[in-house]
């Protein structure tokens, strides 16, 4: 399956730094397996804490194969300003999605999901699915 | 009737207002947020003063819902998004019509006001923004300076409230005894109603 046929993924967190390391964790589980379209939006445009409309629109579409974006985010005004975003109907490509998963283990379900060729109802599911693993 | 320049002077006058009480917010977000609200909405309603002045909308719809969509753009904090929703929403329920009266004016707020609690999931008693506009719209229809004292006395009103939504939540009961600021800079806003008809 060629990578213009896989499900994007942004990952929203109020921090420039959690957002790429969270990337990048996930990506470097995906093993031998074709990465995903993956693109961090953290922080605010001026490198602060806090989220950014404009990184989430450019990430959204940057990722934005046609099959879909899945976008993951951590707290308070990250998941707010998303969905705000996909309330005004034009400003993250057609087929964006919220997911609501743990950030995290959320986004390592999703980016190894993605990576198989999975739909975004699949890549959505396997993230959300992420608050189901209990640790004790 | 209400005109465009009725709505740019309400943005206006409500960003004098959050620039004087810039550090007030941030004091009353200090103890139970993160400090950053006065801040937040300063940088958030200077730009959309500026965007205003640039772009010139000509309707009272599309005065709002650009200045809804600055918030969203340029404050950063879960201000942005709500107020952005609000004045958005509301903008969009006015339409393209030239004046409005301020009854349908009072309407399409209560159609913001919905579009953010549905956002948000706030309910009124939260210890949020709702508590200051869900009374000053059920004021509204005695005029602005009605909506004006209720949404002050909203604002006050939640100091005895456990906060049960945002990062206040976190706080439980250590949350009561503080105004919360979200509700204060929401009755800057409707109090910025007062100056622009220039009662």
């Amino acid at each position: 399956m060629s990578d213009a046929e896989l499900v994007g993924i942004v990952l929203v967190s109020h921090s420039a730094e959690v957002a790429a390391s969270v990337a990048e964790l996930a990506k470097g589980l995906v093993g031998g397996g074709n990465a995903p379209p993956i693109a961090p939006a953290g922080g605010t445009e001026g490198g602060g804490l806090g989220t950014s409309a404009e990184l989430i629109a450019a990430a959204a579409a940057s990722v934005d194969r046609g099959a879909g974006v899945a976008v993951l985010a951590d707290l308070g005004s990250a998941v707010l300003t998303v969905k705000a975003l996909l309330a005004e109907g034009d400003e993250l490509p057609d087929g964006t999605r919220l997911v609501d998963a743990p950030f995290v283990e959320g986004a390592v379900a999703a980016v190894v999901t993605a990576a198989t060729g999975a739909d975004l109802p699949a890549v959505e599911a396997a993230a959300a699915e992420a608050y189901t693993y209990r640790k004790v | 009737m209400l005109d465009a320049d009725f709505f740019r002077r309400w943005m206006t006058a409500t960003a004098a207002s959050v620039d004087r009480e810039a550090e007030r917010l941030t004091a009353l977000d200090s103890p139970i947020g993160d400090a950053d609200h006065g801040s937040n909405l300063q940088r958030g309603f200077t730009a959309v003063t500026a965007t205003l002045e640039k772009e010139a909308p000509d309707t009272p719809g599309a005065v709002l819902t650009l200045a809804g969509r600055v918030l969203i753009s340029t404050v950063g904090g879960a201000s942005g998004p709500l107020y952005g929703t609000l004045l958005r929403r509301t903008g969009k329920a006015l339409g393209d019509a030239a004046e409005v009266s301020e009854e349908r004016f009072a309407a399409a707020l209560r159609e913001g006001v919905d579009a953010v609690m549905a956002l948000g999931g706030a309910a009124p008693g939260d210890k949020t923004m709702i508590d200051s506009l869900v009374p000053a719209l059920d004021a509204l229809g005695d005029g602005f300076a009605a909506a004006r004292a209720a949404a002050e006395e909203g604002a006050v009103a939640t100091t005895p409230l456990q906060a049960r939504k945002g990062r206040a939540s976190y706080l439980g009961e250590r949350s009561i005894g503080h105004q919360d600021p979200g509700a204060t800079s929401a009755s800057l806003l409707v109090a910025g109603l007062v100056e622009a008809a220039g009662e």
